[in-house]
């Protein structure tokens, strides 16, 4: 597992029915893109998050494709509507295999 | 046909004028999470000649940049804060204690210290930058091993001290026995150093607002370290930027923590005193 990852989300605890909010994400992660040398001159390995969900209520809201080019610490911001109360799902993806997951309920008024 | 070809140039010459002029800081407001007011502007100290007012680099940097600092959830200097944070509570060293063990909460134990550092040690008979203190206190309290000064566990703690002081104003001590430090500090601001003799003053004092480049000149004021730079994508001391600088005129560099780095952190800081403390501060 890459080290120090952390995923963070600001979702607001609350909306509308039908109202857009602004949901930010952050996941600490050094994003190694495989294109560097270390000090002997061996390639450091790829080692990079290289796709991001978020669902609500399992229907899906966005899916990004991470691409090498992409820096340390991939920080996204997005609009949603929210038609019920419900609960977003962030999922992270890591080229190691590893899956990192974030849920956030939000109430409707 | 002579008239539009007239018409045209003038219109370019507008289109030209009327680019983006960056003669000086702007004039936008730091407010740090709607709720944490920052000085970016102040009179300058008393002991500063060369300079009426005094603004944080904030005010220098692109609206885009500026922005990653008004919500802590997007600037990435918090990262390291949470890793302080972390750091904070654990245990290290021979005598089984953390830095909680003795200050318990950073947010009340720490809040002001960044603001008056670096500050005589009467004990030691030295004045202490934030680094040296707490490398005192990880041998001699904890029976740890030093922090490399510009490493990143040493960093980030430097960031969590200073992001509990944000918005209090910076007030370093330059008098009493301060004060042979503080004018050696001056002494070096004011020297010019490489190849390309140039001091600190004369970009940061006559030149401030002017393009260097592709740069747009700040005052150099550190209130706002450790700052994380878009450029290296991490956290940096304030050596560590002192050292850029020294590098940048083509001159053999002091180190990190050298006694004449330090004396320039304390006189560089003194002419901060009234901005507020903003660290981790996010710059190009």
């Amino acid at each position: 597992m890459a080290s120090d990852v952390k995923a963070r989300v600001k979702v607001p605890k609350s909306a509308t029915a039908g109202g857009t909010i602004t949901i930010k994400t952050l996941i600490s992660h050094k994003m190694e893109s495989g294109q560097r040398k270390d000090g002997d001159g061996n390639v450091i390995p790829r080692s990079i998050i290289n796709r991001f969900t978020c669902e609500f209520n399992g229907q899906l809201v966005i899916d990004v494709v991470l691409e090498p080019a992409i820096s340390t610490n991939p920080y996204f911001e997005f609009e949603a509507t929210v038609p019920e109360a419900g609960e977003f799902t962030f999922t992270w993806y890591d080229d190691d295999g590893d899956v990192y997951t974030e849920t956030k309920a939000i109430s409707v008024s | 046909m002579k008239r539009t070809t007239t018409l045209v140039s003038v219109l370019a010459l507008a289109a030209w004028t009327a680019g983006p002029t960056l003669a000086g800081p702007d004039d936008h407001q730091l407010v740090i999470n709607d709720e944490i007011q920052i000085i970016t502007e102040a009179a300058a100290p008393a002991h500063m000649d060369g300079i009426d007012t005094i603004y944080s680099g904030w005010r220098f940097r692109a609206d885009e940049t500026q922005a990653l600092e008004l919500d802590d959830f997007e600037n990435p200097g918090m990262i390291g804060v949470e890793n302080a944070m972390a750091i904070w509570e654990t245990v290290d060293g021979s005598e089984g204690k953390s830095c909680a063990s003795c200050h318990e909460s950073a947010e009340s134990s720490m809040k002001g210290v960044r603001a008056v550092y670096p500050k005589w040690n009467e004990a030691a008979g030295e004045v202490r930058t934030l680094e040296m203190q707490i490398n005192d206190c990880r041998t001699t309290r904890m029976g740890a091993e030093k922090w490399k000064w510009s490493g990143g566990d040493m960093v980030d703690m430097t960031a969590l001290i200073s992001s509990v002081s944000r918005g209090m104003p910076v007030n370093v001590a330059i008098d009493g026995p301060a004060q042979s430090t503080w004018e050696k500090g001056k002494e070096i601001y004011y020297t010019r150093f490489g190849q390309l003799e140039l001091s600190c003053a004369n970009c940061h004092e006559d030149n401030y607002g002017n393009m260097i480049r592709a740069d747009h000149l700040s005052q150099g004021q550190i209130n706002g370290f450790p700052s994380y730079r878009l450029k290296t994508a991490k956290l940096g001391s304030v050596h560590n930027r002192f050292k850029g600088c020294v590098r940048d005129t083509r001159a053999e560099t002091f180190a990190d923590g050298s006694p004449e780095f330090v004396a320039l952190e304390l006189y560089v800081a003194s002419r901060g005193n009234g901005l507020s403390v903003e660290g981790p501060s996010v710059r190009n």
